[in-house]
């Protein structure tokens, strides 16, 4: 009947959470106005997947779910990863 | 028969996961085309607004606080607190489509858009840029409607206590799928507006 | 949840009869035949259209049809039989019925959630057959809806695609269920070295369902744009490449034909044991293979493009990862001859047709090897070698598979028996007819017949006149087949619980099944393919 009762995850740790991607929001921001090249969009795409595992951990409660749902995500991710980069096998040798 | 908790939150990641590979395309053509066409992604990315595009950022990052806050407090049986945060999440919802609204607006009074005379005269790679914001962010902008229709009718849910502490696999759900509009749109955010 | 009254009921007459208990049914064994009527029917109207090509091309030059309307037939004979019949085919019709049933469960994850479904399910198709008529006519793209032709044909490109957005919805949504399923509903006992092996086919099948599916609809979704609003993704005018639109499309597309076959592989190695009455060879590396065929099928796609314009390099690595695909398929096949050595073989019509699938699974995988290897493939791509090879493959592979599926499960489904000697002179006429059809196109291909064209070279008559005559014996064993298998299903002779003397749990139960499924719950302590001591009741 209730296996709902659950991890239930407080207001606090979510206001931190929420801190914290408005940190990283402002960060992104700030490292988009300094020219690094062809590095930007790398940091860029670091940063976003910093709030983006905050997100999933936190407010998606992924950390607290069973472990087998976060290998069902990495798994959908990697597909992702893959179809992406087998791709760049074409586009950047052409 | 049991309601099986697990497995009907099973069921919406495996839903988001589609979700993901839906976007996921789009991405893929996003990468090859700033690869292909980077000096003018940066051209173009200069004249998306990138302060509405924070401001954006921070409704759906805050709107996806509220959403998760609204769960805590179902599951601590504080259906009034649950209903606050749901509507403040609906709030935050229409605030981003208002933004948009004004954003795609202001472009396609100049010209800007799909067929539209002045990204008519632009060169390819801005063609190519215009065109993946417009259909990447109209898909986003769709989920973001149907989002916020999802959560409304979960409000309903709460109010007629359906959806309670004992009984609240309906809200989280729909929280998932609001978490994962959010997720989209962070990445959007510094692929198209931080471009420079 | 069945009432008192519905107790122990067949599903066919609980919780009552009238259309729309059955339309509107949540219940996964009526699910499933709500897919049996559709999807066989469909499949009769891609197979009349498959005739009518065979017709056009029995002579060269216009013979019935102009060359327009050619286009069309093939195109419709690809839409429907992929996205109709070969997609959902196996997984919504068997899966829906044997799932729950081999797992000990009382119905799927999510049955309103099926039903919904079905429902997409003729929603898309009702797009599809509507694409055939008015309009600027049916769509001439072919099946693969290449940019830029798409894009600018006039004829019924957007309903096609819309149809096929909400079929691959169907099918994510399906995937998903049977995945929750599978991970939730055993019963108690059943871990996951005991589940049959047509159940980790089916989530192996899933799991391809839920994440390449999607990326079909975002292609569908941007040739609707393109059709719409002229954006030039996929115009180097405007930024875009074509090719871009080759990769997404495969990118599914690919991964779609281990949709197709891995339920069918999965059904072969449920039959093989029960009618050689040994248990399968090699259980945990058909596991494996299976799961590996899901994920490395998903590396490969770019072996359809190695002539489109793509890199050399990018031409290398897909053809070496094909080759590595090509691996656990082969280890399937070794295990199930090796299930048959030393075993006690009954003929009977499923076992034929699951036979004529590793014979014609391994012709269509190996000619498989011919167009994955770079250079060949330059000579044979694009003729009727490959139209040759993937008839082999879909039809003779998942096609055969989904006959023998009939012959293995109706009876449970229907509790009733069909009679076996036209069963076995309907597959008699099936198997030649197939075989000289298809054997007929791959040296028509080889010889540098071009494929989707109305016309051929006057050198290629014969052959296309051999070719259509197999048609002919095909269409005739498919419809003696079918005459027979409905007559059964109606008249036939009565059978129980487990006419086959198999160990699968759906055996346990009546044929048909209760609505709830078991009367009990069943506890399972021996694995599926333990025969010894189980007996024909």
């Amino acid at each position: 009947m209730s296996e709902q009762n659950h991890f239930v995850i407080g207001y606090g740790t979510f206001v931190r959470v929420w801190c914290a991607l408005l940190a990283l929001t402002v960060l992104t921001v700030g490292a988009s106005r300094i020219d690094l090249g062809a590095f930007n969009v790398w940091l860029a795409l670091f940063i976003a997947s910093a709030k983006s595992s905050l997100v999933l951990l936190f407010f998606m409660h992924l950390k607290y779910e069973k472990p087998l749902f976060a290998w069902m995500f990495l798994s959908a991710l990697s597909i992702l990863a893959i179809f992406l980069g087998f791709t760049f096998f074409d586009v950047l040798y052409r | 028969m049991h309601k099986d908790y697990t497995g009907a939150k099973m069921g919406m990641w495996l839903f988001l996961f589609s979700e993901l590979l839906l976007f996921g395309g789009l991405f893929i053509l996003y990468a090859v085309s700033l690869n292909r066409h980077g000096a003018a992604f940066a051209a173009a990315g200069q004249e998306l607004d990138w302060m509405l595009g924070t401001l954006n950022t921070l409704v759906l990052l805050t709107s996806s606080l509220t959403a998760a806050l609204a769960v805590s407090a179902i599951q601590q049986g504080k259906a009034q607190m649950a209903l606050r945060c749901l509507w403040a999440t609906i709030g935050f919802a229409l605030g981003f489509l208002v933004v948009k609204y004004v954003e795609w607006g202001t472009k396609i009074h100049h010209g800007l858009y799909p067929g539209g005379a002045e990204l008519a005269g632009r060169e390819a790679g801005q063609m190519s840029f215009f065109n993946l914001y417009y259909v990447t962010t109209g898909l986003h902008g769709l989920h973001v409607i149907i989002g916020g229709l999802v959560l409304g009718w979960v409000i309903i849910k709460v109010r007629q206590g359906k959806v309670h502490g004992g009984d609240f696999v309906l809200l989280e759900n729909s929280v998932l799928y609001w978490h994962l509009v959010d997720l989209i749109w962070i990445f959007i955010f510094p692929l198209y507006y931080l471009v420079l | 949840m069945s009432s008192a009254q519905n107790a122990h009921k067949s599903f066919l007459q609980a919780p009552g009869t009238g259309l729309a208990s059955w339309i509107f049914s949540t219940d996964h064994k009526r699910i499933g035949i709500l897919y049996l009527c559709s999807v066989l029917s469909f499949f009769l109207v891609g197979v009349s259209l498959g005739l009518a090509i065979r017709l056009e091309l029995f002579a060269p030059g216009e013979t019935i049809v102009s060359a327009q309307t050619y286009n069309s037939l093939f195109t419709l004979h690809g839409v429907i039989m992929i996205f109709l019949f070969i997609i959902p085919g196996i997984p919504a019709i068997f899966g829906n019925i044997l799932l729950p049933l081999q797992l000990g469960a009382a119905d799927v994850a999510f049955p309103r959630l099926n039903l919904l479904s079905w429902w997409l399910y003729m929603s898309g198709a009702a797009l599809a057959i509507a694409s055939l008529f008015g309009g600027s006519g049916p769509p001439d793209t072919g099946w693969t809806f290449y940019v830029p032709f798409s894009a600018v044909t006039t004829t019924n490109v957007s309903l096609a695609a819309m149809a096929a957005f909400i079929l691959g919805f169907s099918s994510i949504l399906t995937g998903l269920n049977f995945l929750t399923t599978t991970h939730r509903l055993r019963a108690p006992g059943m871990s996951w070295s005991k589940i049959p092996l047509f159940v980790w086919s089916l989530y192996a099948t899933a799991w391809v369902q839920v994440l390449a599916t999607p990326i079909l609809g975002i292609t569908l979704i941007l040739v609707l744009l393109e059709r719409l609003l002229g954006l030039g993704l996929f115009d180097p005018a405007k930024g875009g490449d074509p090719i871009l639109f080759q990769h997404l499309f495969w990118i599914y597309s690919h991964p779609a034909v281990y949709i197709m076959i891995l339920p069918g592989m999965g059904v072969i190695s449920e039959i093989i044991p029960v009618f050689t009455r040994k248990h399968i060879f090699g259980y945990k590396a058909i596991v494996v293979s299976s799961l590996a065929i899901a994920f490395a099928g998903s590396l490969v796609w770019g072996h359809h493009m190695f002539a489109s314009g793509m890199s050399d390099t990018a031409v290398f690595v897909f053809s070496l990862l094909t080759f590595i695909v090509a691996i656990p398929s082969a280890i399937k096949v070794f295990n199930w001859v090796a299930t048959m050595y030393k075993g006690s073989v009954s003929l009977a019509p499923p076992m034929l047709f699951a036979l004529s699938f590793v014979f014609l699974f391994s012709v269509g995988g190996l000619t498989g090897l011919v167009l994955g290897a770079a250079g060949p493939d330059i000579h044979v791509h694009d003729t009727h070698f490959v139209v040759g090879h993937f008839h082999y493959t879909m039809f003779g592979g998942t096609g055969f598979a989904l006959f023998a599926a009939l012959h293995y499960w109706l009876p449970k489904i229907f509790g009733r028996i069909y009679n076996f000697k036209i069963a076995t002179l309907a597959w008699g006429i099936l198997f030649t007819g197939f075989n000289i059809l298809y054997t007929s196109m791959m040296i028509l291909g080889m010889r540098g017949m071009p494929r989707r064209y109305y016309d051929y070279l006057p050198e290629f008559t014969f052959g296309n006149q051999v070719a259509t005559a197999g048609s002919w014996l095909l269409g005739a064993g498919v419809l003696l087949m079918f005459a027979n298998l409905l007559h059964g299903c109606l008249r036939g002779a009565r059978v129980g619980n487990n006419p086959w003397a198999a160990g699968t749990l759906e055996w346990t139960t009546s044929s048909p099944p209760p609505v709830e499924n078991f009367l009990e719950q069943p506890l399972v302590e021996r694995g599926p393919y333990e025969l010894g001591g189980v007996q024909i009741s």
